[in-house]
């Protein structure tokens, strides 16, 4: 016999996806439930642990994680977890722990996976949320394509065949094709500890055996440290998947050595990640190198959204999505201009092609409008040479607008001969913003001071950063004027701590992520970074860089990583939300539609911004007052 | 000792009353209940096998009044079964009066077409035996089914209860402060269900049900034990 459980069945009622149940349905999940307990602090589900039931909140508020530690969502009543769990072969995949107390439902796994079946609406609700990932996860031959969880090394294919530098092309080849590789890691034998150097010199390829020896005829008695190539990018062996990604992809580098120490445990291989990760965003960059035409790249652009969308189900954090984003943007760029080459002719002087704002910042995402500038060799000439970057402006600018990167608004684009300056004219111009802050010029050119080089000369463009990181960090009142320019874009709290909205065109009364979020903590960030002399871009490298060398109070740093953390995955997410559903992705929320958690989430990274301009005040104030 | 500790009745002998009640009494469906035996009482509490009892009654007075309704939820410290959950709805043979109705919605007419609680016996009796049976405000439930016992087979029937009102009376008594005790102040908070249980952050229920109000009963208890005491205790020094 079994008995009605009228508190229950009334509870689960009122919750998605229980209350699209026929009541009968209903009344017996009720009545076949578990209920279990749990203080405020305890852990609820540990990883890999077998699990039985589908978990729903009654009362209280549980964390859930990643299983590197990340917190990956809060949930209060009604909330549920252990779904993937559950449906991935009865192994706990997200641990879960007690917020507050909490007591939880239990379903049994069996009455779960029957109504998931049984009742179609019922089962969508799972079917949108992780199971769509998780199909995804099970249909490739992978077991797991986690990237930010999945270190590289755990995908080497082997220990790395390795030769001395000594060794001539000779003796490489034949050892090459004994171990039947493309590559040899090049180490010297004796360590250097004192020096701190690397034991690893050099990568010899069969490409350079081909093009070196053979093509050019140098002798086979050539020692291979005469032709390896010596200038590369190593990581430590404990790199992540997506950083090795990034790292190979950025310095189209198609071996990366793993580094334990001073010695390289292996090289992973463009085929290694191919293989692991074959659905990925790296797959889409090969894709956009890969089309002949501007038709066809435009064509190509249009499944961009669904890769976005892709990675943030994959769980990929902001710093994940904002750099794969620019890469993406970066690789069309790049395609672009040799496109632009090919049509054109070779560049009359060498250049260098600037990316600037989010994309040099590796914080790109969906929407955003292209901002660049051309900096040119200082042998150019304009009379003799301006036709041809105009055009080659013109094409680039045409082309990225056709693939979704809209006009820059305020022209800082290529195609804007005031953009278009020879290394020397840059580096007169970034002088005279430091050296004669002028708070409305200022604001007018901030973007430029996140710069990157995307395509040709990209040296010219490091030089320029350090150039710019030196010089600014010696400028007090320049750095008090950029200040001043940070505290423009205010966070949308009122007096009491409630949300501000703004009217807007398409949602009524809104909250803009970027104005009122991200865009003012990257000017916060952006400021300490030069006080510091740091050449780095990115917000949350500058971030290093400060807390390194000590600028903030204890514990700021970390608040203000978490605060960009948290108020950009409410943006990714908001924009992978917008895709998904067929609307166009923007940055203009309604905290309405926001869980109580997220808005005091979102509160409180606001919070911390608020704080942060307070801080720039006191701080840069103080010191222009020395001018 | 204190006169408040004194409040406290001093557990029984239980495996010896159980050893006699076997042999003395007579009720065969009483004599399969002592039969089936005692949970041991060192057992500890992670392990023990509760279940959380509840009546509804006419009125308030073991005496004068009687069950109307039955609700019995096994359960575990770290799990609460409803699967194996029972409801039964029993004939009083007192009168219903209408102030109670207010309180548990059991009509007149529910109780008449309902069996008397002499012929659910064999099927109640059964889901209490070899567990430790789990009340609040042990008063109800130790008298009302005792005095229904007596009248309906003139035997006595009592077993070990785990009082969830008496447990969080004493641990309000060790959280008052050194000055409270020194002055003998009482804990001056609530052992009201619905207030223990907010104590708690357990959710609000909807009581007087007796399937609710003893699923109610489950989890103070699992909450209880999760704040103030370690499974290893053995279950012989809760019960009383």
């Amino acid at each position: 016999m079994q008995a009605e459980q009228v508190e229950v069945s009334s509870f689960l009622s009122q919750y998605q996806p229980f209350d699209e149940l026929p009541e009968e349905a209903r009344d017996a999940l009720a009545q076949s439930i578990e209920i279990a307990y749990f203080r405020a602090g305890s852990q609820i589900l540990n990883f890999r642990d077998p699990i039985k039931d589908l978990y729903v909140v009654r009362s209280g508020s549980v964390e859930v994680f990643h299983r590197n530690g990340e917190l990956h969502n809060r949930l209060a009543e009604g909330g549920i977890f252990g779904q993937m769990g559950v449906l991935m072969n009865g192994s706990v995949r997200f641990p879960v722990k007690a917020l507050d107390d909490t007591l939880v439902y239990c379903i049994p796994d069996e009455l779960f996976k029957q109504y998931f079946a049984e009742y179609d609406a019922f089962g969508d609700y799972f079917e949108t949320d992780e199971a769509e990932v998780l199909r995804g996860t099970v249909s490739r031959s992978v077991e797991s394509s986690d990237l930010s969880t999945v270190q590289a090394k755990t995908i080497l294919a082997r220990r790395p065949v390795i030769a001395s530098p000594e060794m001539t092309v000779q003796q490489a080849a034949k050892r090459m094709g004994e171990e039947d590789v493309s590559f040899i890691l090049v180490c010297s034998s004796h360590s250097e500890p004192e020096s701190g150097q690397s034991k690893l010199k050099g990568i010899l390829t069969d490409q350079h055996l081909r093009q070196r020896i053979v093509a050019d005829g140098l002798p086979l008695t050539t020692p291979i440290s005469d032709v390896m190539t010596q200038e590369f990018e190593v990581l430590d062996s404990n790199a992540y998947m997506f950083e090795a990604m990034l790292t190979m992809l950025r310095f189209n580098q198609p071996q990366l050595p793993l580094m334990h120490r001073d010695e390289p445990i292996g090289a992973l291989t463009l085929l290694d990640i191919l293989r692991h990760e074959s659905q990925s965003s790296l797959l889409f960059v090969k894709g956009i190198f890969a089309q002949q035409s501007i038709k066809d790249l435009v064509r190509y652009s249009k499944q961009l959204p669904a890769v976005y969308v892709r990675m943030v189900n994959e769980d990929a954090n902001s710093h994940m999505v904002g750099s794969a984003m620019a890469v993406i943007g970066r690789s069309f760029k790049q395609h672009l201009l040799s496109l632009a080459e090919e049509k054109l002719g070779k560049p009359p002087v060498p250049y260098c092609f600037l990316a600037l704002g989010s994309m040099a910042r590796d914080e790109q995402l969906l929407v955003t409008d292209q901002d660049n500038a051309l900096l040119l060799d200082d042998a150019y000439d304009p009379r003799e040479h301006e036709a041809y970057f105009e055009q080659l402006a013109k094409f680039v600018c045409d082309g990225l607008a056709a693939c979704g990167y809209t006009y820059c608004s305020g022209d800082i684009m290529a195609t804007n001969p005031q953009w278009r300056k020879t290394f020397t004219q840059w580096q007169e111009c970034f002088a005279d913003w430091i050296d004669n802050p002028e708070p409305q010029a200022l604001l007018n050119s901030s973007i430029f001071f996140d710069l990157d080089g995307v395509w040709g000369e990209t040296k010219l463009a490091d030089i320029l950063k350090i150039f710019i990181a030196q010089r600014a960090k010696k400028t007090p009142r320049f750095l008090a004027s950029l200040a001043r320019n940070a505290l423009s874009r205010t966070p949308p709290l009122g007096f009491f701590k409630n949300f501000v909205m703004e009217p807007d065109g398409r949602h009524g009364k809104s909250i803009n992520l970027k104005r009122r979020g991200t865009a003012p903590l990257s000017d916060v960030i952006r400021v300490h970074a030069l006080a510091v002399g740091s050449d780095a871009q990115n917000s949350f490298e500058r971030l290093d860089d400060i807390n390194e060398a000590g600028l903030l109070p204890q514990g700021k740093g970390r608040e203000l990583s978490d605060a960009l953390e948290y108020i950009s995955m409410v943006r990714i997410r908001h924009q992978a939300y917008d895709v998904e559903h067929n609307e166009s992705p923007d940055n203009a929320i309604n905290p309405m539609h926001l869980s109580t958690f997220e808005k005091r989430n979102l509160r409180e990274a606001f919070q911390v911004l608020d704080n942060a301009q307070q801080f720039l005040k006191y701080r840069y104030h103080s010191q222009s007052a020395f001018k | 000792m204190s006169k408040h500790m004194s409040a406290v009745p001093s557990p029984l002998n239980w495996p010896g009353y159980y050893a006699q009640q076997l042999k003395t009494c007579k009720d065969s469906r009483l004599k399969a209940f002592f039969e089936a035996g005692l949970v041991a009482p060192d057992t500890p509490l992670n392990e023990v096998p509760f279940v959380a009892l509840d009546f509804e009654t006419t009125g308030l007075n073991p005496k004068d009044h009687g069950i109307v309704s039955v609700g019995i939820v096994p359960f575990t410290l770290s799990r609460i079964r409803c699967k194996q959950a029972s409801h039964f709805i029993v004939n009083p043979r007192q009168t219903l009066l209408p102030k109670s109705i207010t309180f548990h919605g059991i009509t007149h007419s529910d109780v008449q077409a309902a069996p008397d609680l002499e012929d659910v016996l064999h099927d109640f009796l059964p889901k209490l035996a070899n567990q430790v049976v789990v009340v609040h405000y042990r008063q109800i439930e130790r008298e009302f089914l005792n005095l229904a016992l007596m009248a309906r087979i003139q035997e006595q029937l009592f077993f070990p209860v785990i009082d969830t009102m008496t447990l969080e009376e004493h641990i309000l008594k060790k959280q008052r402060t050194m000055f409270e005790r020194l002055i003998g102040q009482k804990p001056n908070q609530s052992l009201r269900l619905p207030d223990i249980r907010e104590r708690y952050g357990l959710p609000r229920y909807h009581l007087h049900h007796a399937m609710t109000d003893a699923l109610a009963t489950a989890e103070v208890l699992q909450a209880q034990v999760a704040y103030h005491f370690d499974g290893q205790t053995p279950i012989s020094e809760l019960w009383c």
